[in-house]
């Protein structure tokens, strides 16, 4: 009885743990499922690099070209600003600032990240959006800038989170080691810990690129949707997740549109597994 | 040796100004919506249908979905993270498959939240044909939130000695017998914690209910895990994107009712964190 009761949980427990796999090859087999029914209609790079995203149009035109450089633009908006202020902060916090700030700011960091990102689309469309307007005299204020300022704060909790974890596992004697010859605390911060923590700093700027060119609805709240080759930071742009939140309600099942979101699927799920990867990476280099 | 000092406190001054930076919006945030939106948090706000395409009456069926949503995510998520933690943790050896496991775990984690919404009407509102129902909502968001409770589970379980499990087997308890009366009591307050932050996030989520449960306007209650419904993040996006003229007021309090209930779940699980802290005596 007990040998039985021990069997049935030892491959429940194995099956769960399994499940995780099954999950992932389930999402990719749905996405290819649907997704490559598209390339009977246009082929790979057509999609990839045309110009045109037109796609009710007839005859439609599937090129996802603005929408791929679209989430780049914003996604490198958003990195040029969060990754600076990431690591700033993360060294503040754990090298810095006296314990009872410390404390403030790490409830404060979890706190944004506990604000829904529906919410930080709506508060950047009643702030930021009118804000930028004015700033720059633009004819609206919902565009690539404010996606990546937005997205920026998106991606800071994971940053500063992961930066700061490092910097805490940079071992005790590199920095006695460095104040002992006689280094100010600064250059033991910038010589000795960030260099040992590298490899953790990778590692959060790949989980903030993934947090951010996954991110849809506040993007897709506060770039404007304009699925055109973008120009320049102050226009509006429409990345690949904001197109499919965007679209998809109205898209018929079955049809060219509706293959294509899912083949912007696909690209979003490789990318994501790519930019994982990669952080894992430099994760597991950064215990070795 | 002046110089090095002086910039030093040139250096901390900048790390300063940039954690402020960071740190000022949240809570100016956090104020705005309390301010313009709790003067519409009125009892009749909360608990009426809303009327007039949405532009007046309350938000109760939004609230409503969210609850059953999160409840349905919990009822699939938490049972599967638990045992797929026990067993990463209890069970599994370390070898390829382990590592397999961890990989997709750590892809799951990451994959866009837009794509689950496409997987979830793939898979569960078209294949298996439960069309657009809480059901589907509540299987996305589960599939979702499942890395997070792994995770911390994996976590919780890791911290409770590896003496308790050895006096355990010394006494001639099996596996599951250790696991059941010496791990999981141990760890139950890192696995609640961990599992509340998961929902909370799957509360707050927008992008994977869009295609698989959420209404854009369905002025009753569901009657049915098969019946689609109204979700208080969903709703926020109508309001302040598809339905021109909605009074900022009803805007900003449908936000303050969201960002209260995800709120409300962070801090219990702080408020458990923290008294798990005090007792623990390893």
């Amino acid at each position: 009885m007990k040998k039985s009761v021990e069997f049935i949980i030892e491959k429940l427990v194995l099956l769960s743990g399994i499940a995780s796999i099954v999950f992932v090859i389930l999402i990719f087999v749905f996405l290819l499922k649907e997704g490559l029914s598209l390339f009977g209609e246009t082929n790979l790079f057509s999609f990839l690099f045309g110009k045109n995203w037109y796609p009710i149009s007839d005859p439609p035109q599937f090129g996802i070209l603005p929408l791929i450089l679209g989430s780049l633009l914003v996604t490198l908006g958003a990195i040029v600003i969060a990754v600076p202020l990431g690591i700033a902060a993360a060294v503040y916090v754990a090298e810095v600032a006296p314990v009872w700030l410390r404390d403030i700011l790490k409830s404060g960091i979890e706190l944004l990240a506990a604000i829904p990102s529906i919410v930080l689309g709506f508060i950047g469309i009643v702030t930021l959006a009118p804000f930028l307007k004015n700033v720059f005299h633009l004819p609206s204020g919902l565009t690539a800038l404010a996606g990546s300022i937005m997205l920026a704060f998106m991606a800071l909790p994971t940053i500063v989170s992961i930066i700061e974890d490092a910097i805490v596992s940079v071992p005790k004697n590199y920095r006695e080691g460095s104040l002992a010859l006689g280094a100010t605390r600064w250059q033991t911060i910038y010589r000795v810990i960030l260099p040992a923590a590298s490899s953790g700093i990778l590692a959060a700027i790949m989980l903030g690129i993934g947090r951010v060119i996954g991110e849809t609805m506040a993007v897709l709240m506060i770039t404007g949707n304009a699925a055109v080759l973008p120009t320049s930071i102050l226009q509006p742009v429409r990345t690949l997740t904001a197109t499919i939140a965007a679209e998809m309600g109205e898209a018929v099942s079955g049809s060219g549109h509706y293959y294509s979101l899912f083949a912007i699927g696909i690209i979003l799920f490789i990318f994501s597994f790519i930019i994982n990867l990669l952080a894992d990476f430099f994760l597991h280099r950064k215990r070795a | 040796m002046r110089d090095t000092q002086r910039t030093e406190r040139i250096a901390f001054a900048v790390l300063l100004i940039a954690t402020i930076i960071v740190i000022i919006p949240v809570g100016l945030i956090v104020l705005l919506v309390l301010w313009r939106g709790l003067p519409a948090l009125t009892p009749e706000f909360l608990l009426a249908m809303p009327r007039d395409g949405m532009r007046a009456g309350g938000i109760f069926p939004a609230i409503v979905g969210t609850f059953y949503l999160t409840l349905g995510t919990a009822a699939f998520a938490i049972p599967f993270g638990i045992l797929a933690a026990i067993y990463l943790n209890e069970y599994a050896g370390q070898n390829w498959l382990t590592r397999v496991i961890e990989i997709a775990i750590i892809n799951l984690a990451g994959v866009p939240s837009i794509v689950y919404g496409l997987f979830g009407l793939g898979l569960f509102v078209t294949f298996l044909g439960f069309g657009a129902s809480i059901l589907a909502g509540s299987l996305t968001l589960s599939i979702m939130t499942l890395p997070v409770i792994i995770t911390a589970t994996r976590e919780a379980l890791s911290t409770v000695p590896r003496s308790f499990r050895e006096v355990s087997f010394s006494l001639g308890a099996s596996r599951w017998q250790t696991v059941r009366h010496v791990v999981l009591p141990n760890a139950i307050p890192g696995i609640l914690t961990g599992t509340i932050l998961g929902l909370s996030r799957a509360a707050g989520e927008t992008a994977p209910i869009l295609f698989t449960v959420a209404a854009f306007y369905l002025p009753r209650l569901p009657q049915s895990v098969y019946d689609q419904a109204m979700a208080l993040p969903y709703h926020i996006y109508v309001l302040s994107t598809q339905v021109p003229n909605v009074s900022v007021k009803i805007q900003y309090g449908t936000v303050l009712a969201l960002v209260l209930m995800v709120f409300l779940l962070n801090i219990t699980a702080s408020v458990i964190r923290a008294k798990f802290r005090k007792r623990k005596t390893w």
